[in-house]
């Protein structure tokens, strides 16, 4: 069986070229890439207001739509997380279809790292880049080590990208602090949302980057936001977007 | 919140409400784990471990050979030379000026310049020393003083806390502290003061010959 | 009945102050990072980190054999030991103390209980002087405030507004901010009322129930001073802070002060064992305080391993730049906004979700309580229980029936993104909308990719 690429929501109707993008790169690797119709969204954003009766319908009508493909990949860690970490509240502890997908679900850096065990990639990316990694990425699937963890881990979507020729890392003062987007957070707490972005921007900012990548284009799409507001010198692109070949100025 | 009204029951009532509620809820648990002693830090060198860690904290450690020694180096230090009211818990060092042992109230110890303690043991991990309540005529004298210094042999030295609690295992005193460093406060905007209310400084003599 | 707690717009003008929330913000990273340094010294920290979960899981389902292990050996050590039921039983039971011994003045070291219960408060309407003497909490008390950090008290004070603060109550010489100078004008101050003071009270950092003994973890010194001058020991604790075994301290006291400050050790880390001498008293008062109920709760349970080390605030990316107050609670931050909606979920509902889930403060408490899932939880509950506002619900109600057909979702999608294509950019990005008053929102695209891969990639 192929593997199932899963769409985010936001990425399918705002940001296409993120998905076209990680299909490129997987079928590049010569991954047999199959994009199921109909699915639409993970439900995290019923889940994290806590309208968990609202979940899961949307949870099971995913779980149905990737039962019979050996792996699920999706480019968004955050969504990952929720099928892997937060589904167990809406399924059975024993359903086989529940248990296959939740335990064969990964993020694109993850199945790239582990799964292919991704070694090489024929790609450059000569700019100054700086990291912003996604909270769920990192904390809820451990794709490196947080900094407040003593658990050393590898960086997977730093070893990805350490991959393509070119890139000069700048790092910002704080590895991993929050950006604030944080799903209807940021709505919520706008103001806070907002503060919390403004910090990461100009950390990322100062050190002279010129684009800050991340593995969630959900944490992008506020810094976008700011950033286009207020004018920053620095763009945004997705950790997919770098790895399958994309110029500067792909978002 | 429950009734705000009047006055409760007595003590009794309310010791047998609180404990027949934790009872009626049966929760299981791991078993109590003890320390793998072969998973936490221990020190090659200890002492030196000590010293860096006693200079972290603010309190300076002088390793001398007998206790003898340790006069003439308290006397480099202005404040203990111009120093009047010193109580000394430690003879064989220092001959100190008030007796505390003919002190009944504590709030006599009021305008203690110095106190010189006998500490029973260092812990080199975190710079601090355990003293037993016991080998104090007022436990107020440890904190009272404008200054510090402890006496604490150069052999009894722990690495970490876990060894330390080994050490007192059992202990009958009604009064024990580890000392770290001096008093302090970062209370006003995280710029760190030494001497906030108790010892402004702490000198530690550590005695190779004690 | 409590006013119900609006985050947002309690955070709203600290958070819009950018020289306040940077400021603050700063502040507390600068703690964090000296945490993060100690942590790192050890390479047995996140061992630590388990076997403190494991005492405190073991303690908290044990919880009422440790209580009355505790309590005999106290009494055989000579200490009073007194049960309270819920706050207000406590304040009675120490002004009970009080009046006992007609005292009128209290020298207070750090005790984020009294805090809760509102010692202060109820004491000073029954007549009696309370000093608290931790140089933090003093500064939050002359200025009629309430501690905004349970470890740091006066975090989001400015050293001008302390010099203030002391200029008119300590008589510190005007516009003096250079906080030794202020320090040492406390320090005299509070020698004084130390001196004055009849009756002492602290707070508890752990209680052993093999000796009956308690521990207060203190920097300045001020429990021990408090408690050394005075005949009679007040120290108040809530249930769950017990530890079965005096060498479980090996573990506790190596991570408290690394997490809460980034110090290897507390200055000072005071063992008291039934009282003083044969002519002084220590009165312990145990409380509950919804503490059995929380105990209840499989969801919840585990916050009561909570040490009070505030390493949660430091983390916490919302607390440091809404500040300590937007809570409304005695305890903020993360750990707060667990357990004050334990307390009255009403008052306090809009307090889990001033949090974006970022999971930090569950890497960086020491005792391993899963924070950010409790929030998440709670939300739940508060869905359950119709405590979401109607229009949140009901957008979410929506959102799932379209997420349920892929068809709407579609139709929604490229309606959406037409609409942001051909409405001009004041008719989306306006105050209505709440993404769009700091942020732009996304440049849509013409096609979506489920319409891209329909074209490209159609078999």
């Amino acid at each position: 069986m192929p593997v199932a690429l899963f769409v985010p929501c936001y990425i399918d109707q705002f940001f296409p070229d993120v998905a076209i993008a990680t299909l490129e790169l997987l079928e590049r690797l010569g991954v047999n890439v199959c994009y199921p119709e109909g699915q639409t969204c993970c439900g995290q954003p019923m889940a994290n207001t806590g309208c968990n009766q609202d979940t899961e319908p949307v949870a099971r009508r995913l779980v149905k739509l990737f039962a019979d493909f050996d792996a699920v990949v999706c480019p968004s860690g955050s969504c990952v997380s929720m099928v892997r970490n937060h589904y167990g509240a809406y399924f059975s502890p024993d359903d086989a279809e529940f248990k296959h997908v939740t335990e064969n679900t990964y993020e694109l850096c993850e199945y790239l790292h582990d799964v292919i065990g991704l070694d090489h990639l024929d790609v450059k990316f000569p700019h100054r880049v700086s990291l912003h990694q996604s909270c769920h990425g990192l904390r809820e699937l451990r794709l490196g080590q947080s900094s407040e963890s003593m658990t050393e881990r590898e960086n997977k979507v730093r070893n990805m990208l350490n991959l393509v020729q070119g890139i000069q890392w700048v790092e910002p003062d704080r590895p991993d602090d929050c950006c604030g987007f944080g799903g209807t957070f940021a709505v919520n707490e706008a103001d806070v949302s907002a503060e919390m972005g403004r910090a990461r921007i100009a950390d990322h900012c100062g050190k002279g980057s010129e684009v800050l990548a991340s593995a969630d284009m959900s944490c992008l799409m506020h810094l976008q936001g700011l950033i286009r507001r207020e004018h920053n010198p620095i763009q945004v692109m997705h950790v997919a977007q770098i790895l399958s070949g994309r110029p500067l100025g792909s978002v | 919140m429950a009734n705000m009204t009047g006055h409760h029951s007595n003590n009794t009532d309310a010791r047998q409400a609180i404990l027949d509620r934790i009872n009626t809820k049966q929760v299981t648990a791991p078993a109590l784990p003890d320390v793998d002693v072969t998973r936490v830090i221990v020190f090659d060198d200890p002492l030196e471990k000590f010293a860096e860690m006693l200079a972290f904290v603010g309190g300076q450690a002088h390793v001398v050979d007998s206790a003898s020694d340790i006069k003439p180096i308290l006397d480099q230090i202005d404040v203990f030379r111009d120093a009047t009211r010193i109580v000394s818990l430690v003879p064989e060092a220092i001959s100190g000026t008030v007796d505390a042992t003919q002190v009944d109230d504590p709030h006599e110890l009021a305008t203690i310049d110095w106190t010189i303690a006998r500490g029973e043991f260092m812990v080199a991990e975190n710079g601090a020393i355990w003293i037993d309540g016991d080998s104090l005529p007022h436990r107020v004298l440890l904190f009272i003083a404008q200054y510090l210094a402890i006496v604490v042999p150069k052999s009894k030295i722990v690495s970490n806390m876990h060894q330390a609690y080994e050490q007192i295992e059992g202990y009958q005193s009604r009064f024990g502290v580890f000392v770290s460093g001096p008093s302090k406060t970062a209370d006003i905007e995280q710029s760190l003061v030494l001497g906030a209310h108790g010892c402004r400084k702490l000198q530690v003599f550590i005695v190779a010959n004690a | 009945m409590l006013p119900i707690v609006e985050h947002p717009a309690a955070a709203k003008k600290f958070v819009t102050d950018p020289n306040r929330s940077r400021w603050h913000d700063q502040a507390l990273w600068f703690v964090r990072s000296k945490r993060d340094k100690q942590a790192a010294s050890l390479p047995e920290w996140e061992y630590l980190r388990e076997t403190a979960s494991q005492i405190k899981t073991h303690t908290i389902a044990n919880l009422a054999f440790y209580l009355q292990q505790f309590e005999d050996n106290a009494i055989a050590r000579g200490a009073q030991v007194h049960w309270a039921l819920d706050a207000a039983h406590h304040n009675e039971i120490v002004l009970g103390i009080l009046k006992d011994h007609k005292t009128k003045r209290i020298v207070k070291s750090k005790s984020m209980l009294t805090e809760e219960c509102g010692l202060n408060h109820f004491l000073e309407d029954n007549g009696i002087d309370v000093v608290d003497t931790d140089l933090g909490e003093r500064i939050v008390q002359l200025r009629g405030e309430t501690p905004s950090h349970i470890v740091l008290p006066a975090i989001h004070i400015k050293k001008e507004e302390v010099g203030d603060t002391f200029h008119q109550h300590l008589g510190t010489d005007e516009g003096a901010s250079d906080p030794k100078y202020l320090t040492e004008a406390a320090r005299g101050h509070l020698r004084s009322k130390f001196l004055a003071g009849e009756i002492g009270i602290t707070g508890v950092n752990f209680a052993i129930a093999e000796t009956g003994g308690i521990v207060v973890c203190t920097n300045e010194g001020n429990a021990d001073l408090g408690t050394s001058l005075p005949k009679v020991h007040i120290a108040c604790m809530g249930i769950e802070k017990l530890l079965p075994r005096q060498r479980d301290l090996g573990v506790f006291t190596r991570l408290l002060a690394r997490s809460a400050t980034g110090q290897p050790i507390t200055s000072y880390t005071s063992h008291f064992t039934g009282p003083r001498d044969e002519n002084s008293e220590l009165h312990i008062v145990l409380v509950d305080n919804g503490r059995s109920r929380l105990r209840e709760s499989e969801s919840f349970r585990a916050a009561m391993h909570c040490i009070r080390c505030g390493a949660c605030m430091n983390t916490c990316p919302v607390y440091r730049r809404s500040g300590g107050h937007s809570y409304r609670a005695t305890v903020p931050g993360p750990i707060g906004s667990v357990l004050s909606p334990t307390r009255d979920q009403n008052t306090y509902k809009s307090l889990p979700y001033a949090c974006s889930l970022c999971g930090s403060c569950t890497d960086v408490c020491p005792v391993k309580i899963p924070l950010h899932h409790q929030l998440l939880a709670w939300r739940g509950e508060l869905v359950g229980k119709k405590l979401l506002p109607r229009s949140k619900r009901l957008a979410m109600k929506m959102a799932s029936r379209l997420f349920r057909s892929p068809f709407l979702f579609a139709l929604a999608g490229k309606l959406g993104r037409t609409a942001l294509r051909v409405l001009p950019h004041w008719a989306t990005h306006h105050s209505l909308n709440t993404w769009t008053i700091a942020r732009e929102l996304p440049k849509p695209p013409k096609e979506s990719f489920r319409d891209w891969h329909r074209k490209h990639r159609a078999k």
